[in-house]
């Protein structure tokens, strides 16, 4: 692989796009995570969740602010979490989808984890420097919350009758908006070819062997691939995403420019 | 500008280790490692600090403080530059800070900074399925048991002594 540069000639309509990718993501997740805060079932659980949600919002501020480093129209890392419309944001469906009961909410977080951490490990090796510098940031704090996920799947997946109801009902459930991670089009290609991010097809074989290994723990049974819901990371989303901007962009909508 | 009236870079070094960190404040900023480097650049000193976690909420609030105790120092100019690379560990906490954290009643992280790519190692390590103990910082016991992988900050996790009973921190390794 070249080495890493602070600016690698890759088409930067293609790079602003790939890391509103990755901090929407961070940013959709991080809202719904924090959703739970002041209500999870254990005090300890609250507090883990709130703390990935805080790590996700951090996250989100690197790769957002970077995005409009890139973009170079002035736009700063709140201004586009605050003032852009449904169809700019570029998260997969995943994570937007409703919290639920808490298994639906940490099976969601698996899934996602999973596929965080091996995307964050990649893009630790890219040819751009920044986004290298970000990836080797958050991917520590990823590994603590793939740890966790992992663990409580396992722990309630090979819980009680209920509790395996609930894990095994959620990951039905989610299964469908999984394939949307590891579906590419032309900025991945893009980006793929100038060595700054991997395939998100190439991704896919170490999920499967941390899914598998990790369902088969939790005595859960990996649903059969059939059809795959896409179109959040074109800006085609499900009504779900509506809902949260309208609460996450409340503040800065009814009363523009307000700070602490 | 007369050189001879700057403070030198190991006099800022010594100002800084007086700052206290905003969530523990029984350690310092240089115990804790964020500082990276401090340098002259012509009339400018510039302070490189490094964050903990992306989204930990005291990294605003040391910045300031960094600012107030060094304009209290008499500097006029000073610039504060973030860094990420390389990213921040446990590692970088000093001996003398790691003695001041178990003292406050919060477990030093013991152990070196995450294998890369070891996943499973390393969920097994932290999963307590390793040899790795974590002695409560009240008794000395080594018979702990892990709470949860959060803490009541991000860099910390929630563990319980099963001898003495007592519930305490663990500034977990990164």
């Amino acid at each position: 692989m070249a080495t890493a540069t602070l600016d690698p000639a890759v088409d930067q309509a293609a790079l602003f796009e790939f890391l509103l990718r990755l901090g929407d993501n961070a940013l959709i997740l991080g809202h719904r995570v924090s959703e739970w805060c002041g209500h999870s079932p254990a005090l300890e659980e609250d507090i883990a969740l709130s703390n990935t949600a805080l790590d996700l919002i951090g996250q989100t501020q690197l790769w957002l602010g970077l995005a409009g480093e890139v973009e170079g129209k002035g736009r700063s890392a709140d201004t586009l979490a605050y003032l852009r419309d449904g169809f700019e944001f570029r998260n997969i469906l995943l994570v937007e989808r409703p919290n639920g009961d808490f298994g639906k909410t940490l099976m969601r977080q698996f899934l996602f984890d999973a596929w965080h951490f091996l995307m964050l490990k990649a893009l630790k090796g890219s040819t751009d420097r920044r986004i290298a510098e970000i990836a080797e940031k958050a991917s520590k704090e990823v590994a603590y919350h793939l740890d966790r996920s992992r663990d409580l799947v396992i722990r309630l997946g090979d819980g009680t009758a209920e509790s395996h109801r609930r894990m095994q009902e959620a990951l039905d459930d989610l299964w469908a908006f999984t394939g949307e991670m590891f579906m590419g089009d032309a900025v991945d290609a893009a980006l793929a070819e100038a060595g700054v991010a991997p395939t998100p097809h190439s991704l896919k074989a170490g999920w499967d062997e941390i899914i598998e290994e990790t369902l088969a723990e939790a005595t859960l049974k990996t649903p059969a691939d059939a059809y795959m819901h896409k179109g959040g990371r074109r800006g085609v989303h499900t009504e779900h995403l509506g809902f949260i901007l309208a609460e996450l962009q409340f503040l800065q909508r009814a009363y523009p420019g307000a700070t602490w | 500008m007369a050189t001879a009236l700057r403070p030198s870079v190991d006099q800022v070094w010594q100002w800084l280790a007086e700052v206290p960190d905003p969530e523990i404040p029984v350690i310092s900023l240089t115990d804790l490692g964020i500082i990276r480097n401090v340098a002259w650049q012509d009339d400018t000193l510039v302070v490189t600090v490094t964050p903990t976690y992306s989204g930990c909420p005291a990294t605003t609030v040391i910045n300031l403080d960094i600012e107030t105790a060094l304009t209290g120092h008499g500097i006029e100019k000073l610039r504060l530059e973030r860094q990420l690379s390389p990213a921040w560990t446990t590692d970088w906490v000093t001996a003398e800070g790691r003695e001041k954290l178990r003292e406050y009643g919060i477990a030093p992280p013991v152990d070196g900074t995450a294998a890369d790519g070891l996943l499973m190692k390393r969920i097994d390590r932290l999963g307590g399925r390793s040899n790795l103990t974590i002695a409560c910082p009240r008794c000395g016991s080594a018979n702990t048991e892990k709470i949860s992988q959060f803490g009541s900050t991000p860099c910390k996790a929630s563990y319980r002594c099963t001898d003495c009973l007592e519930p305490f921190d663990y500034f977990k390794c990164i």
